[in-house]
């Protein structure tokens, strides 16, 4: 098999397999391009892969992220305010591949259908993107970038919530490839005290329909939660904890990279 | 006479089953909130057809927000409009002050029967807030009002009639902090309080079924103006006009005009200082499509998908988006699109004021200055119905800046009007009242 036949899609799959034959979840780290500055993320996303992030989620800053909470918000806006483009996000991807690292894109719909969803899925399979996760665009309304997808080997990665309902459950699995995002809350991004118990029968009613690897994200913060997650689920998100630590420089986000890696391998110390 | 609950019989101009108009509408939103907008769908297909709910919003538009609202002969300012016949749909005169009351109580009584006790809004100009905060004191429900910092400031007048009434005024800081800002936190909050919250959107945008269903809350507006103007003068007007910010007022009065091909259909969005300068808020005819809050339509936005910061004088246009049938009625030409900008909007505020004693809301002055326009084409045989879908009382701190008829020491403190020169002379006379 020549390189070029090894789709984002297999290289994602990958992640999966290697965490759960080390009897681990994967620790997937979110972070925006172009925060603090687009050399600044690059510099982070990097510092998370090499503490232990088996795949990173690179942020494409969006005006209106509703889906974020303050922590996230803050930091897109400034990234905007700074003059972040789309092209920055590829950029950032693209310089993380080649230095063997596993991203996939996080962002709003909007800025793909205006860069053009085919021209999207074109460049970020060519900067070596895995696959682009996708917050407020559901299998619905998303024929044609599944095509696109498909064409490049991207997996295109759907969320499912406590509200799903089983059939929509099915659906979105189906959709998606790669791994499956699993909102452990109803509610925006943002840290929280206690990993909500929604998770767990979340997860627990996604496996019935699908054996696709199950990420949990929203409100992971510490090693502890980590490991709670990873009791659960396949892959760990955390994003706004992260970003949170990333106002305190690289050696912050190094330090969170490493409890939540330790968190996931069962190995927190506790908090 | 026409009543709300034919609004809501079913037409022959329908999405399809997933919201789409034409190419328009649909859901881009998050997945948590899917179950939602299916639970309102689905809720809102058994009242449209359930007696007692329409019996009951019927009762209430009568009752309470007092429709019929009259269609007003504007004699006075049809001798600036071309001599053309100018006819003023009264949404002004409806409790509230404004149109936006038909949607409210409609989606206020949708709350009750799903059983949910909390509804949460955006408000631009804040019609739609006091609206909201009207119709949840009189069913007992909470409820909680985003609006943009920068409303709160040129709106407090309805800010304080929000709070009187028992509402949670939140001033919404992120962003430009105006009516798109003010939908983010709404949306927001909805992720997080969906079980026991519905969200009362205000315009005619947003995913499905909120597009239809916001349009046939006020379709009464079109109903009843096509039966007054029938009955009172034996014919179709000529041209229905509308100011169109998300859409609202302008939908629901279009709308049952859809099949009288000889009446055209026109919107009139906020120029501000003018679509070259970039400052405006007129998506159609200075947007692309794209999606935002939930639709797919024309938006401000920039080569990146970025959504565009908007100006108008109008709180409630100042928005970068616009309902999807709007969108897909401009595609198809059925209706077509005009700007109008902040200088031309304060100048038809004056003219009505003076012509007819009617202080408009500064939104539907956009409508007045744009069949004044239509007027001088169309000629003295034209008949033109507007609708003038709110009042302006909330509006007469910022007309007084504009116009300059009080103290400005004596007013809230906000940025002078932009369209003054680096010596504070006033740029043209246009500003005497």
């Amino acid at each position: 098999m020549n390189a070029a036949s090894v789709t984002g899609i297999d290289r994602l799959g990958e992640v999966f397999t290697t965490a759960k034959a080390e009897d681990r979840a994967a620790l997937i780290a979110y972070l925006p391009a172009g925060y603090p500055t687009v050399k600044g993320s690059l510099g982070l996303l990097t510092q998370a892969l090499d503490a232990g992030a088996d795949l990173v989620e690179v942020g494409l800053p969006y005006s209106d992220p509703v889906l974020d909470g303050p922590v996230i918000q803050h930091a897109v806006d400034q990234a905007l305010r700074a003059g972040v483009r789309i092209r920055d996000t590829l950029h950032v991807v693209e310089q993380l591949a080649a230095r063997g690292g596993r991203a996939v894109v996080m962002t709003y719909w909007n800025p793909v259908l205006r860069y053009g969803v085919d021209a999207f899925a074109r460049d970020l399979a060519a900067a070596g993107g895995l696959g682009v996760i996708t917050p407020d665009l559901v299998p619905d309304e998303a024929s044609t970038w599944l095509a696109a997808a498909e064409r490049e080997g991207l997996a295109p990665i759907f969320l499912v919530a406590p509200s799903s309902s089983d059939e929509r459950i099915a659906a979105t699995t189906a959709a998606t490839r790669g791994f499956l995002y699993a909102a452990s809350t109803m509610g925006v991004t943002g840290a929280r005290d206690a990993v909500s118990d929604t998770a767990t029968s979340l997860v627990a009613r996604t496996r019935s329909h699908t054996d696709l690897p199950i990420g949990v994200g929203l409100g992971v913060r510490n090693g502890a939660q980590a490991g709670e997650v990873a009791g659960f689920a396949d892959g760990v998100i955390v994003g706004s904890a992260l970003v949170s630590a990333a106002e305190h420089g690289r050696a912050a986000v190094a330090r969170l990279t490493t409890e939540l890696a330790a968190g996931v391998r069962g190995q927190h110390t506790g908090r | 006479m026409t009543s709300a609950s034919h609004g809501l019989a079913g037409t022959t101009h329908e999405p399809d089953d997933t919201g789409h108009f034409g190419r328009w509408g649909g859901r881009f939103m998050p997945e948590a909130l899917i179950a939602a907008v299916d639970e309102v769908a689905a809720e809102y297909e058994k009242a449209r057809r359930d007696p007692a709910f329409l019996a009951e919003l019927d009762r209430l538009q009568r009752d309470y927000a007092g429709r019929p609202s009259p269609v007003t002969d504007a004699r006075r300012l049809s001798e600036h409009a071309g001599g053309a016949r100018i006819l003023l749909k009264r949404e002004d005169l409806n409790h509230t002050g404004s149109h936006k009351i038909n949607n409210v109580l409609g989606q206020a009584l949708l709350t009750k029967r799903m059983g949910k006790t909390r509804v949460i809004a955006e408000t631009g100009a804040g019609q739609h807030g006091v609206a909201t905060a009207t119709a949840a004191a009189l069913m007992g429900l909470e409820c909680l009002v985003y609006m943009g910092e920068v409303d709160t400031e040129r709106q407090a007048l309805n800010v304080a009639r929000m709070r009187l009434l028992g509402a949670e005024v939140v001033p919404v800081t992120t962003g430009s902090r105006t009516l798109k800002d003010a939908l983010n936190e709404a949306y927001r909050d909805w992720v997080a309080s969906v079980g026991h919250t519905h969200y009362i959107l205000g315009t005619a945008a947003g995913p499905h079924p909120f597009p239809r269903m916001v349009r046939d809350f006020h379709r009464v507006i079109g109903l009843e103006a096509r039966d007054q103007v029938l009955s009172a003068y034996g014919r179709l007007p000529d041209a229905v006009v509308a100011c169109v910010g998300g859409g609202s007022n302008a939908i629901g009065i279009f709308h049952p005009f859809l099949d009288d091909e000889g009446v055209r259909l026109v919107g009139f969005e906020a120029a501000g200082e003018g679509v070259e300068t970039g400052r405006h808020a007129a998506s159609i005819t200075g947007g692309t499509p794209g999606a935002l809050h939930g639709a797919m339509s024309y938006l401000l936005q920039d080569e990146d998908g970025q959504t565009l910061e908007t100006h108008s004088i109008s709180a409630g246009l100042d928005y970068p988006g616009v309902g999807p049938e709007h969108a897909y009625l401009a595609d198809t030409g059925r209706a077509t699109y005009e700007p109008v900008t902040d200088a031309e909007a304060m100048d038809a505020f004056r003219l009505l004021c003076r012509t007819e004693g009617i202080i408009p809301a500064i939104e539907s002055a956009h409508a007045i200055a744009g069949a004044v326009r239509l007027g001088k084409t169309l000629g003295p045989d034209a008949t033109i119905l507007v609708n003038l879908s709110g009042r302006g009382d909330k509006d007469v701190d910022t007309a007084a800046r504009w116009f300059r008829v009080v103290d400005p020491a004596s007013l809230p403190t906000e940025e002078p009007p932009p369209a003054e020169d680096a010596d504070g002379a006033v740029a043209s006379g246009e500003r005497e009242l």
